[in-house]
Formats: C-alpha cells, sequence, structure tokens
C-alpha cells in the first residue's frame, strides 16, 4: 500500500512541477468543448447532448494524460527500475492509475463546471449523489484503462496514434455508461435517475474488471526484455 | 519454399468445389423470399462470413492464451494468433458491407444501432487495433507477449460491449421505422446452401490462417537469417577495410 502511494505521490509531484494537466489537457479538453459548441451550433441540442459531450472530452483528454504519465517511465528506462524497486509490478499499475484517478477526477470536475456554464447544464438536489458516484466510478474505470493501454504502447515508435486506437473501443462501454448515467443526473426527459443508477452498476462492474486485468496484466507487459 | 503441402492442396480443392456449389445454389437454385425477393440471396454470403469472423477471433484468443501460458511453441502459437486476426478482420470488413447492403434492402437504411451490430462494429475495430500493434514490435517472442495480452483484453472487452450497448438500445425507447426482425423461413435447399456456405468459408478460413501462419513463420526465420548474413557480410567489410588501411 505504501509503494502504491508513494507511486502516485511521485507521479502527483512530477504533474505539479511540470503543470500539464493545468497549461495543457485543461485548456485543450475546454476548447474541445467549445468547439462541440460551434460544430452543433444550436443550444437544445447541446444542453441535450452535454453529458456525452462532456465525457468524450473526457476520454480525448485521458488519452493526453496517458501518454505523459508512461513519457515521464519510458525515458531513461526508469520503468525498470521502478519495477525493481516493488515487492509486486501491480502496485506500478494501481500506483498509476491512482495519480491518474486524481488528476482525471479534476478534470472532470472543470468539464462539468464547463457545461454547466457553457452548455446551461443544471444539477439540482436529487441528482448530486448519482452524479458524483458516476463521476468517481467512471474516473476509476478511465484511469484503470488508461494505465493498462498507456504500458502496453510505452516504449513503442508511434504510440500517440496507437493509444487513442487500441483504447477508445475499449473505453466504448464506459462513454456509454458515464454519459447515460450523467445525462440521468443533470436531468433529462429520456432517462431517469433510477436507470442512471443501473448505468451506475456497470460503470462498478466495468472498473473491477479491468481494475483486476490492469493488475495481472502489467506485469507481462511492463517488462521490456526477457 | 512454398507454404502449401498435400493437404492444404485437398483442403484448398475442396473449398472451391463447395465454394462453387454454394455459388450457383445461391444465385439459380434457391427460390426467392415471399416478403424479401432476390435480396434474401445476400444470406448465402452475410451468414458465413459473420461466422468466420467470430470463429477467427475465437480462435485468436485461444491461441493466445496458450501462447501466454505454455513455455514452448509459444512464438508458434502466436502466429496462428495474429494470422487468424487478419483473416478475421477481412472477413468482419465483408460481414459489415454484406450486412449494410443487406439492410439497405430490407430495412431501407445501411446502418442501424441494433446491439448485435454496433457489438460487431466495435469488434472490428478493436482487431484492427491488435493487427496495428503487431505491425509495431520487431522482435518476435515480444510481440507474442504484448499480442496476446491485448487479445485476452479483448475477450474482457467484447461482453461488456455487448451488454452495455444492449442496455443502452433497451432504455431508449426510440420508435425504429424499421422492423429488425430481418428472419427469413428457411426451406431445406436454403437451408443445405447456408450449411455448405459455412462449410466452405470455414475451410477457405483455415486454408488462409495454415498458408499465413507459415508465411509469418518463414519472415521471422528470414530476419533471423538476415541478421546474421548482413553481421557477416560488415564483418567481412571491416576486415577487408582495415587490411586496405
Amino acid at each position: 500500500m505504501n509503494a502504491i502511494l508513494a507511486i502516485a505521490r511521485k507521479d502527483l509531484r512530477i504533474e505539479w512541477r511540470t503543470r500539464t494537466l493545468l497549461a495543457r489537457v485543461v485548456p485543450f479538453a475546454l476548447l474541445v468543448l467549445v468547439l462541440f459548441a460551434v460544430a452543433l451550433d444550436s443550444e437544445p441540442l447541446l444542453l441535450r447532448a452535454a453529458a456525452g459531450l462532456v465525457w468524450l472530452a473526457m476520454l480525448f483528454a485521458a488519452m493526453l494524460l496517458v501518454q505523459r504519465s508512461f513519457d515521464v517511465e519510458t525515458a531513461d528506462h526508469a520503468l525498470d527500475s521502478l519495477l525493481s524497486f516493488v515487492s509486486s509490478p501491480s502496485k506500478v499499475f494501481f500506483g498509476k492509475a491512482l495519480s491518474m484517478f486524481v488528476q482525471l477526477f479534476a478534470l472532470a470536475v472543470v468539464l462539468l463546471g464547463a457545461a454547466v456554464v457553457l452548455y446551461g447544464a443544471r444539477v439540482d438536489g436529487d441528482g448530486v449523489v448519482l452524479l458524483v458516484t458516476v463521476l468517481i466510478t467512471a474516473t476509476i474505470g478511465l484511469s484503470v484503462v488508461g494505465t493498462l493501454y498507456g504500458v502496453v504502447v510505452a516504449n513503442m515508435s508511434g504510440r500517440d496514434s496507437l493509444l487513442p486506437l487500441l483504447a477508445l473501443p475499449v473505453l466504448a462501454p464506459l462513454l456509454i455508461g458515464a454519459a447515460r448515467a450523467t445525462e440521468a443526473a443533470l436531468g433529462s426527459d429520456t432517462i431517469d435517475l433510477a436507470n442512471g443508477w443501473a448505468w451506475v452498476a456497470l460503470l462498478v462492474t466495468y472498473a473491477v474488471v479491468f481494475g483486476s486485468a490492469g493488475a495481472v496484466a502489467f506485469a507481462p507487459l511492463a517488462q521490456s526484455d526477457s | 519454399m512454398k507454404t502449401g503441402t498435400t493437404t492444404t492442396r485437398v483442403l484448398g480443392i475442396f473449398a472451391l468445389m463447395i465454394t462453387a456449389w454454394v455459388v450457383v445454389s445461391a444465385f439459380f437454385l434457391t427460390p426467392a423470399d415471399v416478403v424479401q425477393g432476390d435480396s434474401v440471396r445476400i444470406m448465402y454470403a452475410h451468414v458465413p462470413t459473420a461466422w468466420i469472423a467470430y470463429l477467427a477471433f475465437v480462435t485468436t484468443a485461444v491461441a493466445s492464451g496458450l501462447s501466454l501460458a505454455r513455455k514452448h511453441r509459444t512464438l508458434g502459437f502466436d502466429r496462428v494468433a495474429g494470422a487468424s486476426a487478419e483473416v478475421g478482420v477481412l472477413f468482419m470488413a465483408m460481414t459489415l458491407i454484406t450486412g449494410s447492403l443487406w439492410g439497405r434492402l430490407t430495412w431501407g437504411t445501411f446502418w442501424q444501432w441494433d446491439p448485435r451490430l454496433t457489438t460487431t462494429l466495435f469488434l472490428f475495430v478493436t482487431y484492427v487495433g491488435y493487427l496495428a500493434i503487431r505491425r509495431v514490435d520487431v522482435d518476435p517472442v515480444r510481440r507474442a507477449r504484448r499480442s496476446s495480452v491485448i487479445a485476452l483484453l479483448a475477450v474482457l472487452e467484447i461482453p461488456l460491449v455487448h451488454f452495455s450497448v444492449v442496455l443502452w438500445r433497451s432504455l431508449h425507447q426510440e420508435a425504429s421505422v424499421l422492423n429488425t426482425d430481418g428472419d427469413v423461413r428457411l426451406d431445406d435447399l436454403m437451408l443445405f446452401t447456408l450449411f455448405s456456405g459455412v462449410v466452405a468459408f470455414t475451410l477457405i478460413f483455415v486454408w488462409l490462417v495454415v498458408h499465413r501462419q507459415r508465411l509469418a513463420a518463414m519472415s521471422d526465420v528470414e530476419r533471423l537469417v538476415g541478421l546474421d548474413a548482413a553481421i557477416t557480410a560488415r564483418r567481412a567489410e571491416s576486415t577487408v577495410g582495415g587490411g586496405g588501411r
């Protein structure tokens, strides 16, 4: 557990000193939301699509963060030394996923705020609990899948284009679940709160399945050579 | 060097003969459907390609699992996995194309966001990504390990995709303009033709995978031999060059 926290703390400290999230990823995600608004050019349509657009922007931004997170590890074979310091490679996986979660959660809060301001989305009493639950469960799923596929493409040439190609199809269930549940939490005509909670069940399953898969698969993927 | 043997040649001839029978029967012998008319004949290509695509991806998953679990012949299993995925992507593309053509004729639209179609589309994209990863690693051992893990992760992904899409569609009760019930009443000859199509395509699949994985084995060997040859050539050069100076 200490190793997991130490790795997460290391990643967050790197992030705090370089400010990649703040200086590049957050502006990029906000820009995506603005561009969606320009492209759709209809306020009722934007309000209807707000939840889906926020999560789509999250997915794109996550790709950038994951690449950043593993750029740090591949430089000077840092990952190899990191692996030699921990008792089990899965600790590295959970540590990196944890720091990813903290960053993505902050980003999600910012993007939802932007959806309220830019798209006119409304968060009212009943939806808040659901909204927070969705944010946490979906961000956990996004973090574990991002970290898992981040290590798949780490050390590869052309990884910038490979990561989205591999990770985005896998993230499809998460996108569907998170978007629908968020839509329910924001109040919508097509989906009610109870259905929103059904989607949370899917998001939890997703996070558990890929969290366990990541813990198992991280070791064979992270070995640089055998 | 050749990738064919007597067995694969016999297999190929059988596949050709059955395919010829399917073509004749599908176009001329079987009747047109009462509702769908002649467009029902797409079924004889569409159903077998879909079957092969799924068979190919199951083969990839099993071969990848064996490649990871076993200590010996891991590269062999990995080559089968890769060959099968390549053929699978090809057949899945044909499934999607024939399916959307059939859909245009019977439903009036090329595409419907129905769970089966959507899952197939995501499966297709997933395996395109898998093939992309296979092209990156030059070292066969590393390629085998990495791509096997990805193939097994895809096995986890597909049920989740399918389940989420089913839930997604069931919660969205939008009026469907189209009747998705594409079931066709099949008489004995139609059923037999469809069955022959499945057999023919399965033989073609086996034939393609056998050849493709032998080709992959050859190119792995060629890379090793080629490397040795290049090293020998450079060594020879350096001794000649060294002597000259």
